[in-house]
């Protein structure tokens, strides 16, 4: 029998199709110095190295996230079939281990130990009282939590600090080293170099921010195994967790989408662009006729019909995770739909620039054809906007997917999302007392990546627009 | 002028059929009469005389295209295509599904939907045009430098946290307003000023950043310089000169957007309670009524395609130069 048994979802799928695209792009930028200098520029920028930096823990936890899994359920007696647990699970689910396990009975708030709500607490003597029960799992290890509570979590942050710092100090000295052979210089001469901010890339910026990551998985950690840091949900799960995981369908929207929409948009734009006459006006119809649908109302027509199909189809999908996964797939659909149209605008412009330049002239009296001019001098040439473009909508698909799931129209509500947090949260937010961690939590994570998205397509913008230079 | 408005009008008529062919696609033929039904009867336990009952209700037992049993003209109008997405060109929505008259209640709910549009729209563009040009006065200082800084920050948020982070604030703490819910006349200001305070803040990070562009771009035209060089101050040059070029960019993101206002805002109603076409709309989806959502759709579409051309004629308003032939 398996260990477990690979569960490849479509999203999973077409996210690595996307990494082997941008490993591809990697490979082909590295060999080639004039497609290399705008990202040199951008990593010489103090907020692009750092927003490079977080986006790319983001993606690190969205692929631990996305490499999924099913366990094997214990073997009903001898030669029997092996049967596999109908929940799927991800490297990350291992990974974070206490924090998917780890279920309170409901509410408790951030570093408690005792329920958020009262209940009958049966006493050793057979007597009955009103009172917060104490937590299965938060802060269990105390004894009396009222009075041991704030310096044990002033301790274990202690202890997070120490790691933190050591493995900080192990990385410096390791860039140090590196640094200097590179430089032909010793690691001391380096150092000095990274502290005086004498080197074109920004290391100080750099070390600050993997510091501070550094410094928050540390103290994540060490918490996690012994509080809820943000608290449970109402069915006692760790609102930590599920922010984490929403991490994946966050980073699932606002690529894919581009990802699906990318083929429409480029050869769509190119080809009014260069064909122009009835070619032009057929694409030009289409997405003017699209673009001047409300996008939401599309959006939700949309997934109110595959709401339809998946209703009446039940039995083609076999897990939970299965069908949420399809829901999210065509979500990125439909967001692609809808928003081809703007960069396929922006292309048939430069594209339409870019045929009356010499060099197409020259490669037209060559004798070279339709398809070769458009791979080999058009597309090249129009990359930049492509670029600029994905990146600029990433931040705001991230956005629209919080008041897509809102409106309901968004993710399967069984998918860990930012916005199925946040409409939770609605709820909790008018109880009384109040539950704010949720909210809470989903704002952090959401502003922290989307704001570094921003920085970050700020100074791709100023890298690769030729007009900013 | 007449000549061209007509002109854009007739080019606007394909357009709005591919719309209507489009949303009568979704609707009728990727999700039939029987699937809708059986969504709104439970998808189990439904016997086949129950659909038939709820199709014949709302007329969409019909064929799709073509009524091959009816006689002469019938044979085209007696059909669901005709009367459900033909008739919307004549702004006959019929009846949603729960069989209230559609068009009816958008007459009633776009003025709500309009107060709260309106004022934000008015206000919001206001108020980023004056920090963009405080930022375009002060460029390259440390107050423009904190000022984009802060903008996007704020656009970092999501919109939902404006509105529960100021409900909660405004309307659970101080108590200044309340919380959520509508009136009629003057009672509705009450209610108004939160949604519209939220609205206009919410939308200043990417506003004012976004005008902020535009107005350091007209900045670095040779007509400034010139103006800088006759003597005209740092103010007047921003307002006689700058501000003036720059209404074309400005014109084109704003007023495409303002038939639009009727709409409402589908986020903002419905955290507030406003009776207005946004909230329609919305519970229309969680209700799942097809009728609605796909009135909806037809109508947005016929204001957005007013709103382009809307944006043409304010262009000669603002540029003498531009001649609409």
């Amino acid at each position: 029998m398996m260990l477990f048994k690979p569960v490849l979802l479509w999203t999973d799928m077409l996210l690595w199709l996307l990494l082997a695209g941008v490993a591809f792009y990697v490979w082909r930028v590295r060999q080639r110095e004039h497609l290399l200098q705008p990202w040199r520029r951008l990593l010489r920028s103090r907020s692009g190295v750092a927003s490079a930096v977080v986006l790319l823990a983001f993606v690190a936890v969205g692929v631990l996230d996305s490499l999924h899994f099913r366990l094997p359920l214990e073997k009903q007696g001898n030669g029997a079939e092996t049967h596999y647990s109908p929940e799927v699970l991800s490297v990350f689910d291992l990974t974070v281990g206490p924090l998917r396990k780890q279920v309170e009975k409901t509410y408790s708030s951030p570093f408690a130990a005792q329920l958020y709500t009262k209940e009958t607490i049966e006493l050793p003597g057979g007597k009955q009282v009103r009172d917060y029960p104490r937590l299965k799992f938060g802060g269990a290890h105390l004894r009396e939590p009222a009075r041991e509570l704030a310096g044990d979590v002033a301790v274990t942050a202690l202890q997070g600090s120490v790691y933190a710092f050591v493995l900080c100090g192990g990385l410096t000295v390791v860039l140090a080293i590196w640094l200097g052979r590179r430089r032909g210089i010793s690691p001391g001469a380096a150092w000095t170099m990274v502290l005086q901010g004498r080197d074109e890339i920004p290391w100080r910026t750099l070390l600050a921010t993997i510091g501070l990551l550094v410094l928050f998985v540390c103290l994540a950690t060490a918490f996690s195994a012994k509080y809820h840091i943000f608290g449970t949900d109402k069915v006692g799960q760790d609102v930590f967790y599920l922010a984490l995981k929403s991490i994946r369908t966050g980073l699932m929207i606002g690529t894919l989408t581009t990802l699906v929409m990318l083929p429409f948009a480029l050869l769509l734009g190119i080809m009014a662009g260069y064909f122009r006459g009835w070619v032009d006006d057929v694409i030009q119809y289409a997405y003017t006729t699209l673009s001047s649908i409300p996008g939401v109302l599309l959006i939700a027509a949309a997934v109110l019909i595959l709401q339809v199909y998946m209703d009446s189809n039940q039995e083609l999908f076999d897990t939970v995770a299965a069908r949420a996964d399809i829901r999210l797939l065509f979500l990125c659909v439909i967001l692609g739909i809808t928003s081809w149209t703007g960069l396929c605008r922006l292309l048939r412009g430069e594209t339409l620039k870019i045929r009356e330049m010499e060099f197409i002239q020259a490669a037209t009296a060559f004798g070279v054809g339709h398809f070769r001019i458009i791979a080999r001098h058009i597309l090249p040439n129009v990359m930049h906007i492509v670029l600029i473009s994905i990146v600029l909508d990433f931040s705001a698909l991230v956005l629209a997917e919080a008041v897509l799931s809102y409106v309901g129209v968004g993710v399967d509500p069984a998918m860990q999302s930012w916005g199925n947090m946040i409409n939770g949260a609605r709820l909790e937010m008018a109880r009384e007392p109040m539950v704010w961690w949720s909210l809470l939590a989903a704002f952090v994570f959401m502003f922290v990546l989307v704001l570094s998205a921003n920085l970050f397509s700020d100074r791709v913008r100023d890298a690769f627009d030729p007009r900013v230079r | 002028m007449i000549n061209y408005i007509i002109r854009r009008i007739l080019y606007a008529i394909p357009i709005l059929i591919g719309v209507n062919l489009l949303t009568f696609a979704l609707f009728f033929v990727v999700n039939t009469p029987d699937n809708m039904a059986r969504i709104h009867l439970g998808v189990k336990h439904v016997t086949p005389e129950a659909i038939a009952k709820w199709k014949h209700e709302r007329g969409y037992d019909k064929p799709l295209m073509w009524n091959s049993a009816a006689q002469g003209a019938k044979q085209a109008s007696d059909t669901i295509f005709f009367e459900k997405s033909v008739a919307m060109f004549a702004f006959d929505f019929g009846r949603s599904d729960e069989g209230r008259d559609i068009a009816h209640d958008i007459k009633t709910r776009m003025w709500p939907s309009l107060a709260i549009a309106l004022p934000v729209f008015m206000v919001g563009l206001a108020v980023n045009i004056t920090f963009a040009m405080l930022m375009a006065f002060f460029r390259a200082t440390y107050i423009d430098l904190s000022g984009v800084v802060l903008c996007v920050a704020m656009m970092s948020i999501s919109g939902l946290f404006y509105i529960i982070g100021g409900q909660f604030l405004v309307s659970k703490l101080l108590h200044l307003t309340p919380i959520s819910g509508f009136d009629a006349g003057s009672n509705a200001l009450k209610f108004i000023i939160l949604p519209v305070v939220i609205g206009v803040v919410g939308g200043i990070g990417s506003g004012a950043r976004w005008y902020r562009t535009i107005f350091l771009e007209e900045a670095s035209r040779d007509y400034v310089r010139t103006a800088r060089a006759k003597g005209l101050s740092e103010l007047s040059v921003l307002f006689g000169h700058v501000l003036k070029n720059a209404m074309i960019p400005i014109l084109t993101g704003a007023v495409v957007v303002i038939p639009l206002l009727f709409m409402g805002s589908l986020i903002s109603e419905s955290f507030f309670g406003i009776p207005g076409l946004g909230s329609y709309t919305i519970d229309a989806i969680n209700a799942q009524d097809f009728a609605i959502v796909r009135a909806m759709v037809f109508l947005g579409s016929v204001l957005y395609i007013v709103g382009l051309i809307l944006t043409d004629i304010s262009y000669t308003l603002v540029d003498p130069r531009i001649r609409l032939e």
